[in-house]
């Protein structure tokens, strides 16, 4: 079964100043398959940057800590290698690649994870079912990746990728943000299957607990200060949707 | 402004059959700023020799007519007068030239096309080509440009009224090549020409496609391709002279360099006169940096003078691959150079699967990938 590991995450952004500036400050978080954890918090809390760092974004430096995946060293391996070995980013803000169509990107995609070409027709029948299952028009697998997609779109289409490409482990950068509630319930499904069959991880990072209401966490962490600074079950989103994170951002900064 | 004024276009005023109006370039020029002459291989100096060997071969399917005639024959210079010395050269050197001919309403069930083979880069090589589709006819002409040259030429494309061309020149030449060539299409009323420029092998090329209209309703789309490596100077200059009302141009030249001294220059000049009402116009040139050591100059001139047009605007941009399409494709498993392949094939693809011909366009597409594999 497989197991994420972080333990200790420290990372910096390089943001053109001198000094880079630390914003995980001492990360610890477990996630193993067949669990759904929810990482919540306020903007600027640090969320998305663990995300990027998972998946070893270059403009994330890792400064101390370990990211391993049963037991293999993630941050030693180059992006490409991250997403081979299992492990999946669902962007905040897909880009636009021109000229790459959708069908093209997830055949190469698909060929790259699973280490062989997956034959034409077998290839396209997988694609035209999944897309069905997340009301995506057939038509957008001839349109150039992202291009002209709505926000909706765009995030049906990550979980499209990450339903096709069955990693181990599933990151969800704000998945649920910009999404009208029809638009949130499809890709809440596409979730839903995803971790259906109890041997996939997912770490849900997330500002509001909505979309928890249809992606039931098993632990619930509020992030705040570039670490987590609390930890619980589904009843600790409740809190933070009456309370508000207020608290824990003072905790966050006087930690 | 007195009648006799009228308001002149700094841009291309020039314009002679005779060498001897063009002064010998110096390099300081602005139409000869950019180019380096000492690779010129003294063409621009004139009288280069002119004891170079291209062979000109042309197929065309029936109803064609495809003729060589003498340097006296009226159709020769009937829409173009050369705009530099080195044009002026070609016309005043050329011993036979090509004319072909699209009648009336005809259109043709295929494409025609031009080989122009270089046998050898010693000695100059000059050449000269005029396609005439007659009104209403449709057409498309493939230059294809090989072998080793030291070439200049003129080519003139008369479009004739209702009359659609389509060309493709592609610029595939062995390493030692030099080809100087300008390009003119002249449409007639509601005529429509697109123009497809492909640069990919020679030393030095430098190409410059025009466009006049001589009426209304002219419609005009120029797209160019190219890849530039070590040492290569490819040279695109666009001339599209709006003078008469509600005629429309679209220009859309992209291109990728790599390697040390790979050299791109584009220059797009659009000149929209005071009687060109109602113009429709947009010019794009892009350029994607793969390694250090390339330079890119990309000059975009828009000269209005009317306040009544369409639309008139250009771009241009001049980049490396973009760190989050990499980013992106690597996150979902594909490996970094098959990243850079895909990024770098869909930014040219774009234009590329335009190019009507299918048999050139899958030249033009493993060409590309041969580049990507250097």
């Amino acid at each position: 079964m497989a197991t994420l590991e972080i333990r200790d995450l420290h990372v910096s952004v390089d943001d053109g100043s001198p000094e880079p500036k630390e914003i995980l400050r001492g990360v610890n978080l477990t996630v193993k398959a067949g669990e759904t954890h929810a990482i919540m918090g306020p903007n600027g809390s640090g969320k998305s940057t663990l995300a990027y760092a998972i998946a070893g974004h270059p403009k994330y430096a890792v400064t101390s800590g370990t990211v391993t995946l049963d037991g293999e060293d993630v941050l030693d391996m180059t992006v490409d290698e991250r997403s081979r070995a299992g492990v999946f980013l669902a962007m905040q803000y897909p880009v636009e690649v021109p000229g790459v169509s959708v069908s093209n990107f997830l055949r190469t995609a698909i060929t790259a994870v699973r280490g062989e070409a997956p034959k034409l027709r077998e290839f396209a029948k997988e694609m035209r079912d999944a897309m069905e299952n997340l009301q995506i028009d057939p038509a957008f697998a001839q349109r150039n990746l992202n291009e002209g997609f709505s926000g909706g779109e765009k995030k049906r289409h990550e979980i499209l990728q990450m339903e096709l490409l069955k990693p181990k482990v599933a990151v969800l950068d704000e998945t649920d943000s910009g999404l009208d509630i029809d638009a949130l319930k499809v890709v809440s499904e596409g979730v839903n299957r995803f971790r259906g069959g109890g041997e996939t991880g997912v770490l849900l990072i997330t500002h509001y607990t909505r979309i928890l209401r249809y992606v039931k966490p098993d632990f619930v962490h509020v992030f705040a200060g570039g670490r987590i600074v609390e930890e619980g079950g589904p009843e600790l989103a409740e809190l933070l949707e009456a309370e508000g994170y207020e608290k824990f951002v003072k905790a966050g900064a006087s930690a | 402004m007195g009648l006799d004024t009228k308001p002149l276009s700094t841009l291309h005023e020039k314009a002679s059959y005779e060498v001897a109006d063009f002064a010998v370039p110096s390099g300081r020029e602005e139409e000869w700023r950019f180019t380096p002459l000492r690779r010129l291989r003294g063409l621009h100096k004139g009288p280069a020799a002119a004891d170079g060997k291209v062979d000109t071969r042309v197929e065309a399917p029936e109803g064609v007519s495809v003729e060589r005639v003498g340097r006296d024959d009226p159709r020769v210079g009937g829409v173009y007068v050369p705009a530099d010395r080195v044009s002026a050269q070609a016309y005043g050197s050329f011993q036979e030239a090509v004319v072909i001919t699209v009648p009336k309403e005809a259109v043709p069930s295929r494409h025609i096309s031009v080989e122009v083979k270089g046998l050898g880069a010693e000695g100059a090589a000059y050449g000269h080509t005029v396609v005439v589709v007659e009104p209403l006819a449709e057409a498309t002409v493939v230059l294809h440009h090989e072998g080793s040259a030291t070439y200049a030429d003129n080519v003139e494309f008369v479009v004739g009224e209702g009359a659609s061309l389509s060309v493709i020149s592609l610029q595939d030449w062995a390493d030692d090549t030099v080809h100087v060539s300008h390009q003119h299409a002249r449409l007639a009323k509601d005529a429509r020409f697109t123009g497809f420029v492909i640069s990919l092998g020679g030393d030095l090329v430098r190409i410059s496609p025009t466009v006049a209209y001589d009426a209304a309703g002219g419609d005009a789309t120029m797209y160019g391709v190219y890849f530039v490596d070590p040492g290569q100077h490819l040279e695109h200059r666009l001339l599209v002279d709006h003078t008469v009302p509600n005629c429309r141009s679209r220009v859309d030249y992209r291109g990728a360099l790599q390697g040390d001294e790979a050299h791109a220059v584009w220059i797009g000049d659009v000149i929209i006169r005071a009687e060109a009402e109602g113009t429709d116009t947009y010019e794009l040139n892009r350029n994607l940096v793969l390694t250090d050591g390339t330079r890119v100059d990309s000059v975009p001139n828009l000269e209005i003078l009317t306040g009544e047009v369409e639309g008139a605007g250009h771009a241009s941009a001049s980049g490396r691959l973009d760190d989050q399409h990499l980013f992106y494709l690597q996150a979902r498993g594909i490996p970094y150079d098959t990243a850079r392949r895909m990024v770098v094939r869909g930014y040219l693809g774009e234009l590329v699967e335009r190019i009507a011909v299918p048999e050139i366009r899958e030249r033009v597409e493993a060409a590309i990938e041969v580049e990507l594999d250097r």
